[in-house]
């Protein structure tokens, strides 16, 4: 065990812990939009559009998050037509595709998620926003969707952890995330152990925070 | 510091006799992903220059040999851990690889280009053929600091963990903004693709790729040598101190490269380096 390289490596990698939290943050960001926009979709009594979000949700889930990735990456980069398009200026950047994909990725989970969480909410519920006289949009808004991010919390959870450690594969398309400046290191010093105990460690830590947020969030929103 | 040394080598032992057919077998790791060194033919079996040398080394070594694939970042680590015994993945001696393996004598001269699409404003970039950095002087001051001027500001990728990603990061041709990938196929790709304004690997990889490939893949600037690019491929082999001079292990290890370099001497006596080099390679690449 070399313990000064683990001293060297860690504040590296440390800085590299800020590219994967913006590659988390912005995922989740537009995940959560994504996740919510084909939630109500699948709620849809038109079966064409429930069916639609119901294929989205079943590809992005059923696929492994590498071949989703690689797609977007290489895959559309070998089609010549769309770098003649405005697309390539967002494809052609390797950030832009591992948010694309992971955003993607965690939309369909979160999509899941919350479509379950709706469908718990009880009839009874929204007849009594009804019976107030309330609209549609504010029952939707002021009652279903509270109670919805409630229901939803430790799954969302979770699927942050998961998120969080899907990240990593960031690396695969050259970004220097924790994991790509991991990989770095070892190039060049050849000591695997050393350094992917730091990363490691810093992944378990980041997931430590996350874990209590959560934690703090489903007691701060219970009924108790 | 000993009893280190005799819980490894009996942690090493384990795992060799467990792992292999019997401990005579030279198991030789190679990539398969880097022709025309080594590649994989299209139903799976390990192919190139690299592969049909090690099987003749083992030849006239007498001994039975077990080609095994490795990914390149994990190469010289799974060789310190006993994984397998010798690697011929293209790997040029370099001093930095010194520092953790050992080489047998070379085997085959590397000389790295850069690559452009055709198009590119870097083509008709004006330096020697061929610089060699181990001699430094002024002609190769003069090509390093046009290579510097052309690359500014430019996207140039390379393979993880290689001489070129080394000599981009050196300094020696100015800050470039450096991409590093995992495969010289993703390299290839990402080149063809537009993403990399140029790339940097031995110049058979690119001819190679363009001519499978059909992509205007063309070599730009002199070809590279010495200095960070090493002094030619060989056999990469572990320290016989890293299990103890004096262990069982460390005296196996010395002996196996006693042995390689014996087997490099009778390829290229025969003339076996050079037929293979100019089979894969299309010219005599043998040192």
């Amino acid at each position: 065990m070399d313990l000064e390289l683990i001293i060297t490596s860690f504040p590296k990698l440390l800085n590299a812990t800020v590219v994967t939290l913006k590659l988390l943050s912005a995922s989740l960001f537009f995940g959560l939009f994504l996740g919510l926009f084909f939630a109500i979709l699948r709620l849809n009594k038109n079966k064409l559009i429930s069916g639609f979000a119901y294929v989205y949700s079943y590809v992005f889930r059923g696929t492994p998050l590498l071949v989703q990735i690689f797609i977007i990456y290489f895959g559309l980069g070998q089609i010549e037509y769309l770098r003649t398009t405005f697309l390539w200026v967002i494809l052609k950047e390797p950030y832009w595709c591992a948010i694309i994909a992971f955003s993607l990725n965690t939309g369909a989970y979160t999509s899941e998620i919350l479509r379950s969480a709706f469908e718990t909410i009880k009839p009874g519920i929204i007849e009594a926003g009804r019976s107030l006289g309330l609209n549609k949009i504010f029952i939707f808004t002021k009652i279903q969707i509270p109670i919805a991010i409630k229901q939803s919390l430790p799954a969302y959870g979770n699927e942050i952890i998961l998120m969080l450690k899907g990240t990593s594969l960031a690396s695969t398309v050259t970004l220097l995330d924790i994991t790509g400046v991991a990989k770095f290191i070892i190039s060049t010093t050849f000591r695997p152990i050393e350094v992917f105990i730091v990363a490691g460690s810093i992944y378990l830590f980041i997931t430590f925070l996350i874990h209590n947020i959560i934690k703090y969030l489903e007691k701060k929103y219970s009924y108790q | 510091m000993k009893l280190k040394k005799i819980i490894l080598s009996v942690f090493a032992s384990l795992f060799l006799f467990s792992s292999t057919l019997s401990a005579d077998t030279i198991r030789i790791a190679t990539e398969g992903a880097y022709p025309p060194w080594n590649s994989k033919s299209e139903d799976g079996k390990l192919i190139g220059f690299e592969v049909e040398l090690a099987n003749w080394l083992c030849i006239y070594m007498e001994r039975d040999c077990k080609i095994v694939e490795q990914d390149w970042d994990g190469m010289i680590p799974a060789l310190r851990m006993r994984k397998y015994d010798a690697i011929m993945a293209g790997m040029s001696i370099t001093d930095e690889r010194k520092k953790v393996i050992t080489f047998s004598q070379g085997y085959a001269d590397e000389v790295a280009s850069l690559a452009v699409m055709k198009g590119s404003d870097l083509e008709g970039m004006s330096t020697p053929e061929g610089i060699n950095l181990s001699l430094g002087g002024k002609d190769v001051k003069a090509a390093l600091k046009t290579i510097t001027g052309a690359l500014a500001g430019k996207t140039v990728c390379t393979q993880t963990g290689t001489i070129h990603q080394n000599f981009l990061e050196s300094g020696d041709v100015g800050s470039v903004d450096v991409r590093t990938y995992k495969t010289q196929d993703e390299v290839n790709l990402d080149l063809s693709a537009g993403r990399c304004d140029a790339a940097l690997a031995a110049a058979v990889a690119f001819t190679d790729y363009a001519e499978k490939s059909g992509k205007a893949v063309v070599l730009v600037g002199p070809t590279f040598s010495g200095g960070h690019f090493g002094n030619g491929v060989g056999v990469g082999l572990r320290q016989e101190a890293q299990f103890g001079s004096d262990s069982a292990l460390g005296k196996r290890d010395a002996q196996l490269l006693k042995d390689f370099n014996k087997a490099i001497d009778k390829a290229r006596s025969t003339g076996k380096i050079s037929e293979l080099a100019t089979k894969w390679f299309g010219f005599d690449a043998s040192m």
